[in-house]
């Protein structure tokens, strides 16, 4: 591990085989304005690294360029660099479509296709032409996402049946059958009860062995309890009203919440923000 | 010592006239619900007066028979036919093009002034009235602008084998198939006219899809592109089987204003008199509207009331039907959330 450090940001790096993918001087705008500026980190493998910061700060920006979701919202542009698999993602050369396949995502509120639940799971496998035994990934993708025994005798049944956690949960298994490399969850359990909310990051626990995850948070008990890393994403103090998100600290989560080392972000894990 | 200021938590401040509120309320039930009646109780008049004069018109021959100079013979099997036919073929023609014309407007069109300019002329185009659309569909489709009269330039460029006679044109077999008769131009055809309604409904049924396809949540396509999925393949697998009872309901409401027009086809020359049944769609053809015009204009009360009464209702049955099917469909595609 390498250590760079500023007046501003601390940050911890890894060698390129311990990190999946890497964020270099990002600039992120929407029609224009700078949302995010020059963000740099590097995601580890087979970890989940947690985002935390106040609302507003780019957080789901930063997370959404990781699989050039951004792509889709009009006005969005990004300067810099995300560099995964040795190159690129946003060069020309490179297909949005490959990567989305490669990078799932799991949105903040659970977004299970007007299906039947098999046909959820089933989708993606479906897209792009799974040559194994369907029902076997279906059974083995609900039972990663700890919900086949839950909907194993309803598996025709509209996903729409399911309760939100539950529908969460098909969307985690949703985004797992495709197997990809890396999981990009964008708040995914911040419009569930606690039960369901505990169940998610349990899950997230397991699916930690065969994936690496990515995990927006705005509940830092949530970063502290699922998280082996933690990056404290904050606005610009230097230009407060132009409301500018920047890297503040990354680091162990261990380290992060019980000795940041910035000031910024110990007012804010101590709630004393503002 | 800072002066406090008091707000007072006295009932008395207060003048909730509850009861006149209460009141006000009513009166605005009572008037909306009068407005309702309105339209409703016009509606039963209408059919209630039409159904006098003209049900015991609607019998057998009605349906058997073709335009008589005797009433009780006379009856308007070819305008039937050439309703259902011509509304059939606009349905062909509109829903690809429509459906299509919303997708891109929706999905693919980038945000600028021409798309701007587009949809507020697509507003437009919903507001121009029938009888242009007929005067469009006769110099475009009825005439195809003179190309292929007997002395055009364009016939004497390419040597096309001009038919003479009534009808005239050129007649081909496409791609030598010889059910694919194609006849140029399309004159006073079954197929002229459903292009012209066509064009006369599709503003509508792309407004119409382009509501049901904007009311697809936007977490749905997200969802989709997450997974590794190209456009189409989203807009195909996941936007469209949930639009389809929104664009199905759009369609056939809008087929139903075609089927009710008079001008355009007017226009486009449809005979007032068919003693035939259509035998393939380059054939001439009346539609009920027209008969219905038609059996107006004659002196006989037979033909001004009975019959006309007799039409109207069997216009109506055709329409309740259309809706019927229309709300049939939105409940059997509809998908439950």
């Amino acid at each position: 591990m390498i250590l760079t450090t500023n007046i501003q940001s601390y940050s911890i790096n890894f060698h390129d085989d311990e990190s999946i993918i890497r964020a270099k001087q990002l600039n992120i705008y929407y029609s224009g304005k700078l949302t995010v500026e020059n963000f740099n980190l590097q995601v580890p493998k087979n970890k989940i690294t947690a985002l935390i910061g106040p609302s507003g700060c780019g957080k789901s920006s930063v997370i959404r360029s990781f699989n050039r979701m951004n792509d889709i919202i009009p006005g969005f542009s990004l300067e810099g660099e995300v560099i995964y698999k040795g190159k690129n993602i946003y060069s020309s050369r490179e297909d949005p479509v490959r990567i989305r396949r490669q990078i799932g995502m799991v949105f903040q509120k659970p977004n299970p296709f007007p299906k039947s639940i098999y046909e959820n799971v089933a989708f993606g496998a479906r897209i792009n032409k799974y040559q194994g035994n369907l029902d076997e990934l279906v059974e083995s993708s609900l039972i990663q996402a700890a919900l086949w025994d839950e909907v194993k005798d309803k598996l025709k049944e509209s996903a729409y049946a399911l309760s939100g956690g539950q529908q969460q949960r098909l969307c985690i298994a949703r985004a797992i059958a495709v197997s990809p490399d890396l999981l990009l969850m964008d708040e995914p359990a911040s419009a569930l009860d606690p039960v369901a909310t505990l169940k998610i990051e349990e899950l997230m626990w397991e699916l930690k062995d065969k994936y690496t995850i990515v995990v927006v948070t705005h509940n830092m008990q949530q970063a502290s309890r699922v998280s082996d890393y933690t990056a404290f994403m904050s606005l610009d103090r230097e230009k407060i009203e132009d409301r500018i998100g920047v890297l503040v600290e990354f680091d162990e989560t261990k380290k992060l919440f019980t000795n940041p080392k910035l000031k910024e972000t110990e007012d804010y894990i101590t709630g004393r923000f503002g | 010592m800072i002066a406090e200021k008091k707000i007072s938590t006295e009932t008395n401040q207060y003048k909730e006239n509850i009861s006149r509120r209460n009141r006000t309320e009513k009166i605005f039930n009572v008037i909306l619900l009068i407005s309702v009646l309105f339209g409703l109780l016009m509606l039963t008049v209408l059919i209630i007066d039409i159904a006098v004069e003209g049900y015991a018109w609607v019998r057998p021959e009605l349906f058997e028979n073709y335009h008589s100079r005797k009433p009780e013979n006379a009856g308007m099997k070819s305008a039937i036919a050439g309703s259902i036919i011509v509304i059939f073929m606009t349905g062909l023609f509109s829903f690809p093009v429509g459906v299509g014309a919303a997708i891109y407007l929706e999905e693919y069109a980038p945000k600028n002034r021409l798309t701007d300019f587009i949809n507020l002329n697509i507003n437009n185009l919903a507001g121009v009235p029938s009888i242009v659309y007929g005067m469009l569909g006769l110099v475009v489709f009825g005439r195809m602008f003179g190309l292929f009269s007997i002395d055009s330039w364009f016939v004497k460029l390419f040597n096309i084998p001009i038919e003479s006679g009534a009808t005239g044109g050129w007649k081909f077999f496409l791609f030598d198939i010889p059910w694919l008769e194609i006849h140029l131009p399309f004159g006073r055809s079954m197929v002229a006219g459903a292009l012209t309604m066509s064009l006369l409904i599709l503003p509508v049924v792309i407004i119409a899809s382009r509501e049901a396809i904007r009311a697809v949540p936007p977490s749905i396509r997200e969802g989709g592109y997450a997974l590794g999925t190209t456009k189409w393949h989203v807009i195909s697998t996941l936007v469209l089987p949930i639009a389809i009872p929104g664009i199905l309901t759009g369609m056939i409401l809008s087929l139903s204003r075609a089927i009710g027009e008079t001008a355009p086809l007017i226009i486009m020359g449809a005979f007032t008199y068919v003693p035939f049944l259509p035998k393939t769609v380059w054939d001439q053809f009346t539609v009920i509207p027209i008969q219905i015009y038609n059996w107006i204009t004659l002196p006989q009360t037979e033909y001004r009331v009975h019959l006309a009464g007799a039409g109207i209702l069997v216009l109506l049955f055709i329409l309740f039907l259309m809706n019927g099917i229309a709300i049939y469909l939105r409940k059997k595609f509809e998908i439950k959330w």
